[in-house]
C-alpha cells in the first residue's frame, strides 16, 4: 500500500519536472530565432475555424437560457431592467471566457494531443529532430502561441454572441432595443471587467496549447497511446482551467475590488 | 552549406578512416538490458550490414549514434567526435551529416511530397533560393523513381513509395553516412530488391557510409561490404556475406537457412 503510494508520488513529481523541462525548451525557442511564421499562422487559423462554430452555438444558448432563467427572479425583486447588466457582467468575467475554454479544450487540446501523439508513434518528431530541423519551434511553439492568442479572441466572440442570445431572450417577453440594450450592457461594464478577463483566457489558450503539445510530445511508442494522449490533454487542460480560475478570481479581487 | 564544405575540407579523408566508432556501449531501460557490450567500426565508404532478430536492440543502437538516446556506458563516436558530450549546436550539425532512414518511413503525413522534401532544405540547410531548392527535390526525386507523386500527400501512397520518399527526404541534404533501419520490411519482394538497389546506388553516388539494419537476406546480399550478427545485445560474428553463410557456428548458419 504505502509503496504504491510511494511509487505513485515518485511517477507524479517526475511529471512535474518533465513538464518543467519542456516548458523551459518551449520557452528558450521562443527566442532562438527562425520562428515559423506561416505555420503559426495556420495553426491561428485552424483553432478559429475549429471551434467557433461551437464556442459561438454554446455562448448564444447560454446567454439565452441565463435571460430567461434570471428573468423570474429579476421581476419578483423588480429589477427587470438590471437584467442587460447581471449578464452583460457575469459574461465578460466569468461566462464566456470558461465557455470558451472549456470547449477549447476538448476541441483543441485533444486534437493537438492526437496529432503529435500520433507523429510520435510514427517517429516523425524523431526523424524531425535527427534530421537537424527543430521539432520543439516547429510544432510546439506555434502552437502554444497559437492557442495563448486564439483564445482570447474566441473568449471574446462569444461574450458579443452570448449578449446577443440574452437580447433575443428578453424579447421574447419585453420589447427593448437593439441599441439600448447594447447600451445598458457596455456602460454597465469597466475596464477592470476586461482586463482580468483577457489575461485570464490568455493563460487558458496557454494551459491548452502547453498541455495538449506536452501529453503529444510526451505519449508513448504504441498505437492506443494516442487516444490515451488525447485523452489526458482533455482532461488536465480542463483541470488547470478550473484552477487558474479560481486563482485569477483571487488575484483580481486582492488588486481591483479592495 | 558553406559550414559543411569547409568541414569536409578539414576532414582527413584517409581511405581508411573510420567515420562511425562505437566503443564497448550498453544500455539498459529499467530492468531491460538491452545492449551489453557493442562495438563497431564503419570505414569511410563501407556498407555494414546488421542482422539480428527483433528486439534485439538494433535501433537502439543506431539511435546512440545520432544523439536520440545516449549510452549507459562506453562512447559512441563519429568523425572522431563523442556523440554524448555534444552540445545543441554540434549535435545539430553532426545530425546534417548523418542520415536516418526511419523503419515507417516516417513522412510528415500533414505536407505534400514536394514539402517533406523541401522541408530539410529550408529548415536545416537554410537554402532560400526557390529555384534551387525546386531543381534539387526534382532531381532527388527522379533518383527514386518518383517524380510524378511530387504532389501527392502520404497517406496516398504505398508502403514502398513512402520508403523511397522517407529515403529521397534523407538523401537531399547529401549527407556522409546512412542509417538505414529495416529499409526492405514489410515490402513485396520485387519492391525490396528495387530498395536494396536504391541503396546500393547511393553509395556508390554520393560515396556514402552506410549501416544497415536489416532481415532481409537479400538486401543483406546486395548491399552488404560487410555484415555483422548480433545477438542478445551482443555481435556473435562479423565478415564478408559469403563467409558467414558458410560459417561452422550453427546460430550463425540458422540466420542464413531460415530464409532459403
Ligand atoms: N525509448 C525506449 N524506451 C524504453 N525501451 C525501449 C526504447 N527503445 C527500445 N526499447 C526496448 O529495447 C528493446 C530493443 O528494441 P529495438 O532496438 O527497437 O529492437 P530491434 O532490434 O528490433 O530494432 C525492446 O525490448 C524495446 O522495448
Ligand atoms: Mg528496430
Amino acid at each position: 500500500m504505502a509503496e504504491q503510494a510511494l511509487t505513485g508520488y515518485k511517477k507524479w513529481m517526475e511529471g512535474v519536472g518533465e513538464q518543467g523541462v519542456f516548458f523551459s525548451r518551449f520557452f528558450r525557442n521562443i527566442f532562438t530565432g527562425g520562428f515559423e511564421w506561416s505555420e503559426f499562422v495556420r495553426q491561428c487559423y485552424e483553432i478559429g475555424y475549429k471551434s467557433f462554430m461551437l464556442v459561438g452555438l454554446t455562448s448564444f444558448i447560454m446567454g439565452l437560457v441565463l435571460i430567461l432563467q434570471l428573468r423570474p427572479s429579476m421581476v419578483d425583486m423588480g429589477a427587470e431592467s438590471m437584467l442587460p447588466k447581471t449578464l452583460a457582467v457575469s459574461f465578460i468575467r466569468e461566462m464566456g471566457p470558461v465557455i470558451t475554454a472549456i470547449i477549447c479544450a476538448g476541441k483543441i487540446a485533444s486534437s493537438i494531443g492526437a496529432e503529435l501523439g500520433s507523429m510520435k508513434v510514427t517517429e516523425q518528431i524523431d526523424a524531425m529532430e535527427v534530421s537537424g530541423a527543430n521539432p520543439m519551434q516547429y510544432l510546439v511553439v506555434t502552437r502554444i502561441l497559437a492557442t495563448t492568442i486564439m483564445v482570447p479572441i474566441l473568449a471574446l466572440m462569444g461574450d458579443v454572441i452570448g449578449l446577443f442570445g440574452g437580447f433575443l431572450a428578453l424579447n421574447f417577453t419585453d420589447d427593448i432595443s437593439f441599441s439600448l440594450y447594447f447600451h445598458k450592457c457596455i456602460s454597465s461594464l469597466e475596464f477592470i471587467d476586461f482586463l482580468p478577463a483577457l489575461v485570464k483566457t490568455m493563460f487558458f489558450g496557454f494551459a491548452i496549447g502547453f498541455v495538449g503539445c506536452y501529453k503529444g510530445f510526451h505519449s508513448d511508442k504504441g498505437t492506443e497511446s494516442v487516444g490515451l494522449a488525447a485523452n489526458s490533454a482533455v482532461v488536465t487542460a480542463s483541470l488547470w482551467i478550473f484552477v487558474i480560475d479560481a486563482f485569477a478570481v483571487q488575484v483580481t479581487s486582492i488588486l481591483f475590488y479592495r | 552549406m558553406e559550414e559543411q564544405v569547409k568541414h569536409n575540407g578539414e576532414q582527413k579523408r584517409t581511405p581508411n578512416e573510420v567515420v562511425v566508432d562505437i566503443e564497448h556501449i550498453s544500455k539498459s531501460f529499467g530492468d531491460n538490458e538491452v545492449l551489453k557490450d557493442i562495438s563497431l567500426k564503419v570505414k569511410r565508404g563501407e556498407n555494414v550490414v546488421v542482422l539480428g532478430k527483433s528486439g534485439q536492440g538494433k535501433s537502439v543502437t543506431i539511435q546512440c549514434i545520432v544523439g536520440l538516446l545516449n549510452p549507459d556506458e562506453g562512447v559512441v563516436k563519429v568523425f572522431g567526435d563523442v556523440v554524448a558530450d555534444m552540445g545543441d549546436k554540434q549535435l545539430k550539425a553532426l545530425r546534417t551529416k548523418v542520415g536516418f532512414l526511419f523503419q515507417s518511413g516516417a513522412l510528415y503525413d500533414s505536407m505534400t511530397v514536394r514539402e517533406n522534401l523541401e522541408f530539410p532544405l529550408t529548415r536545416v540547410l537554410k537554402m532560400k533560393d526557390k529555384a534551387e531548392i525546386d531543381q534539387r527535390v526534382e532531381e532527388v526525386l527522379e533518383g527514386v523513381g518518383l517524380l510524378d507523386a511530387i504532389d501527392k500527400m502520404p497517406s496516398d501512397l504505398s508502403g514502398g513509395m513512402r520508403k523511397r520518399v522517407g529515403l529521397a527526404r534523407t538523401m537531399i541534404v547529401k549527407p556522409e553516412i546512412m542509417l538505414y533501419d529495416e529499409p526492405t520490411t514489410g515490402l513485396d519482394p520485387i519492391t525490396s530488391r528495387e530498395i536494396s538497389e536504391l541503396i546500393l546506388n547511393m553509395q556508390k553516388k554520393y560515396k556514402t557510409s552506410s549501416i544497415i539494419i536489416t532481415h532481409d537476406m537479400e538486401c543483406a546480399k546486395i548491399t552488404g561490404d560487410r555484415v555483422v550478427i548480433m545477438n542478445d545485445g551482443e555481435y556473435i560474428a562479423e565478415g564478408s556475406f559469403d563467409e558467414l553463410q558458410s560459417s561452422d557456428d550453427e546460430l550463425v548458419r540458422s540466420f542464413f537457412n531460415e530464409t532459403t
